[in-house]
């Protein structure tokens, strides 16, 4: 009878926590929808009911209740999915360590950014928004999705998304703190043992745990070992309750943290950038590592001179799960466009330049039961599109998120912020880097917009 | 066995990959006679022709139906395919920084707030990995400025073929201003506003100055062409501004905020120069000013966030598109170093927010060349106009069309780059996993 209380009241938690976020029925007819599963079908209504997609067909009805979208001669697809943001952070580099797993995006949420209410306007209902790269080890990350309007930072948070951390290879964590604070890594040499000793670290606490359950049962008087949030994160990715998402750019070191993630039984592994990824395309296919990767950046850094624009049609090519992401405010707003690049530089289809924008983005966070397609029984994320969303000419409009229209261009104001002060000028910045913050947090010395 | 033959495997990789990697080298220029037949020809100033395009000699020699070509030439069939002129990037970088991080392969931000006689193109690196990126994208002509400072020093226009900076330079300079502005920098501008405007005034005052000091320069000169005992000291700033100060050459003025432009506009009045504005992230604001003022503007890339919170959305896709619904002369730039070659997506994305087709593909093409005197020159398809063109299967900006050549100045570029190279050499990779 307790126990019966017991899930009840957990059931009304849960219901809880999902019922914070608003969801809403709208009936889009006539629209010729891209489904990215099942083809393009012409003249056809997509119905969501209580923010769930509940048909897809020809002349439905509308039942009542739902706003009625008339989509004629537009383009109806999944909301776009972008597997890199640091949009809605209040802060985005804990960059005082080489391993941070303990802290968490998902505790600086910033709800109030207006780059969430853009995004929107580019059609993306969902993003990943990520911890630095200061870090060989960086901080949990939280998949959300847009709900642009919300004052409340957990409203934001994609509820049962699977838990993301953020890893970093090269550069960025060889010149924080080797360069900058003079310990391991100053090289990939030790990179790679950074990776090494925590996961050691976090095999041995999670084995000191595991006996300490153990003795447990037999022996009141077992002593737990110290609680550590370090090193339970690095015992989650190890257990494959966590998905790393790796920042990294050169094949080899690709390559050492695909032997390092063998060595240690670790399985969930996409890498972010990873602009030469093109070089060893089996290699990540043959793991089952995914690839998120910028359209078209390269020579920002010396270890992306070496790049092709190629790498996204190279990557899919040899059955990579690919992305493309954004890494910025800017970008976030027109991956549809990013997605275009594909067919100039390596001639993938329509429906391939479009999955690398939604369905396998999800498949990247895990979320791809969810979101990422058109289909009946997923979430009711959608983006309408004036022209076919890969035509340079393409302007979104419509952006909807569980049912709710968050961006809708004839209702578009010009300030969209939530945050106003009105004791203050919006000014505007003369050297607006807003866009890029990857690196940000990073101490002043090693100021770099890049990523 | 099964270890030899991977090393012989490898080896011969080895052979093919290695000048692979040295990517800049792409391959022979070809310069001649060619006759291009069938072809959708793009003019930009004189419509859209269906017909045959012959180059002889660096030059564009006929535009009509049923061409004959002539003893020697190269005909090309360009059955369902459009001629567009090469695209002119009205700001970028290229050729003067190789890598965005490193930065002594940086070559476009000298020290010194007034160092006007700095010139962009003596630092021009004809072998930029960047180059042949961008060309074979159809951008075939860049302006590659300075930066930094007051007075960066000179741009200038070159052509994205050649192996030495004056092989590459397309006949206009210009010396490129930082209008000084009273605006934060940053969220880490720590000045106070009163701070902010003191530097302004401060700059502003150093302009001023500037130019007494090149009038009596100047004058100084001249009196020495008459009395060689005059003390004429060497003074490369000043040297350098007498022709922006007199007028003959062309000022690009950096300026974005919409007060800054007013203020810039202001002062052009005042002091008769031949300017030109930059950026002018904040046009839309002051459009009608900056039309009234007949002062044409260079602005991009289009493809930004707006420059407020408070902005619109698509206020920086829109902004051309609105300079030039209010009358500006508009052309566009990226602003970039080694993706110049997205110009052609910066002006479809202006198409797309409300600027008219054609005056984007004019922005793109004849309003720069006309904007660098050099209208009758290049920027469109003319008879007696410089080759330079590129060949499509369809709309140039739309990202789906492909590129099939590229002509510069009459020269046949490889269509060739680091970027194509590792494609055809990854694509398929060998040995692969299991090999």
């Amino acid at each position: 009878m307790k126990r019966l209380a017991l899930c009840f009241g957990l059931m009304l938690v849960f219901a809880g926590l999902f019922a914070q976020t608003e969801k809403g029925s709208v009936h889009i007819k006539n629209g010729t929808v891209i489904t990215i599963t099942d083809g393009v079908m012409e003249n056809t209504d997509v119905l969501i009911e209580n923010g769930i997609i509940t048909r897809i067909g020809k002349n439905l009805r509308t039942p009542s209740g739902a706003r009625a979208v008339d989509a004629t001669g537009q383009y109806v697809m999944p909301g776009i999915i972008d597997a890199h943001s640091h949009i809605a952070l209040d802060a985005v580099n804990e960059a005082t360590n080489v391993v941070t797993a303990e802290v968490w995006t998902g505790d600086v949420l910033d709800p109030m950014d207006v780059s969430i209410y853009r995004a929107l306007a580019g059609g993306v209902t969902a993003s990943h928004a990520m911890h630095g790269s200061a870090n060989a080890i960086g901080g949990q990350c939280e998949t959300i999705k847009h709900r642009y309007g919300t004052y409340n930072p957990d409203d934001l948070k994609m509820v049962g998304a699977p838990r993301t951390i953020k890893f970093a290879l090269g550069e960025n964590p060889m010149r924080v703190h080797g360069e900058g604070n003079r310990i391991i890594p100053r090289t990939r040499m030790g990179v790679e043992q950074v990776f090494r000793q925590a996961f050691s670290e976090g095999k041995a606490y999670m084995e000191a745990w595991d006996a300490y359950e153990k003795k447990k049962a037999t022996d009141a008087t077992a002593v737990p070992p110290k609680y550590d949030r370090r090193m339970e994160t690095m015992a989650d990715i190890l257990k494959g309750d966590i998905i790393i998402h790796c920042h990294s750019y050169r094949a080899d070191e690709i390559l050492m943290l695909m032997n390092v993630c063998r060595d240690f039984g670790v399985k969930r592994l996409v890498y972010q950038h990873v602009n030469e990824g093109f070089k060893v395309a089996p290699e990540l296919a043959e793991f089952g590592a995914g690839a998120s990767v910028f359209a078209d950046w390269w020579a920002y850094k010396f270890e992306v001179y070496y790049s092709t624009a190629y790498n996204a049609a190279i990557l899919t090519k040899n059955g990579v799960v690919t992305s493309i992401n954004s890494d910025s405010g800017d970008y976030i707003r027109h991956l549809f466009h990013q997605a275009g690049k594909t067919q100039r530089y390596g001639g993938l289809t329509d429906n391939e330049a479009l999955r690398l924008i939604t369905l396998n983005p999800a498949i990247q966070l895990g979320i791809d039961d969810r979101v990422g397609s058109i289909e009946k029984g997923k979430d009711g994320d959608i983006a309408i599109f004036s022209a076919h969303p890969l035509s340079i000419y393409a302007v979104p409009q419509m952006t909807i998120v569980d049912g709710i229209v968050r961006f809708d261009i004839k209702e578009d104001s010009d300030d969209m912020r939530l945050d106003v002060n009105p004791e203050t000028t919006d000014n505007m910045m003369l050297e607006y880097d807003e866009d890029h913050r990857c690196m940000e947090g990073v101490s002043e010395q090693m100021h770099s917009h890049k990523h | 066995m099964r270890y030899t033959s991977t090393v012989f495997i490898l080896f011969l990789v080895g052979l093919f990959a290695a000048p692979a990697l040295n990517a800049q080298v792409v391959g022979k220029h070809e310069k001649g006679a060619f006759l291009f037949k069938n072809a959708t020809i793009e003019t930009v100033t004189k419509g859209t022709v269906k017909g045959d395009l012959l180059v002889e000699d660096g030059k564009i020699t006929g535009i009509g139906t049923s061409i004959t070509a002539p003893a020697g030439a190269k005909v090309v069939d360009c059955t369902d395919q459009f001629i567009y002129p090469g695209f002119i990037d009205g700001g970028t970088q290229l050729g003067l920084i190789e890598v965005g991080s490193v930065s002594l392969t940086q070559d476009a931000n000298e020290i010194g707030d007034v160092i006007p006689y700095m010139d962009a193109l003596t630092a021009v690196n004809p072998n930029s990995v960047a180059i042949p990126v961008t060309r074979v994208g159809g951008v075939t002509t860049v302006i590659t400025m300075p930066t930094g400072g007051i007075f960066p020093g000179q741009a200038s226009l070159i052509n994205l073929v050649g192996y030495t900076p004056d092989q590459m330079y397309a006949g206009f300079k210009a010396v490129r201003m930082n209008f000084p502005s009273s605006g934060s920098r940053g969220r880490w501008d720590r000045r106070s506003e009163e701070d902010r405007k003191k530097d302004e005034e401060k700059k502003l005052k150093q302009i001023t100055d500037l130019w007494e000091e090149t009038r009596l320069f100047a004058k100084v000169k001249e009196a020495k062409k008459k009395d060689s005992s005059v003390k004429l000291n060497y003074n490369p700033s000043l040297e350098a501004m007498i022709p922006v100060v007199n007028g003959d050459m062309a000022l690009l003025i950096e300026v974005n905020r919409d007060a800054d432009i007013l203020s810039a506009l202001r002062w052009i009045k005042k002091n008769d120069v031949k300017a030109i504005l930059t950026g002018v992230a904040e046009g839309w604001r002051v459009a009608d000013s900056i039309a009234a003022a007949k002062v044409p503007v260079i602005t991009g890339p289009v493809i930004n966030i707006p420059s407020r919170g408070s902005d619109r959305y698509d206020r920086a896709y829109a902004n051309a598109g609105l300079m030039h619904k209010a009358g500006v002369t508009v052309a566009l730039r990226t602003n970039n170093t080694e993706n110049v070659r997205d110009l052609p997506f910066h002006a479809g994305f202006a198409v797309a927010y409300g600027m008219d087709r054609q005056a984007a593909l004019e922005a793109i093409t004849i309003t720069p060349a006309r904007m660098m005197g050099l209208g009758d020159q290049i920027g469109s398809l003319e008879v007696g106009k410089v080759a330079s063109l590129f060949i499509c299967d369809g709309d140039p900006f739309e990202t789906s069309t492909q590129i099939s050549k590229v002509v510069i100045e009459g020269w046949d570029i490889p269509m060739d780059s680091r970027h194509i190279q590792l494609y055809n050499e990854f694509l398929n990779r060998t040995p692969g996993v299991k090999d």
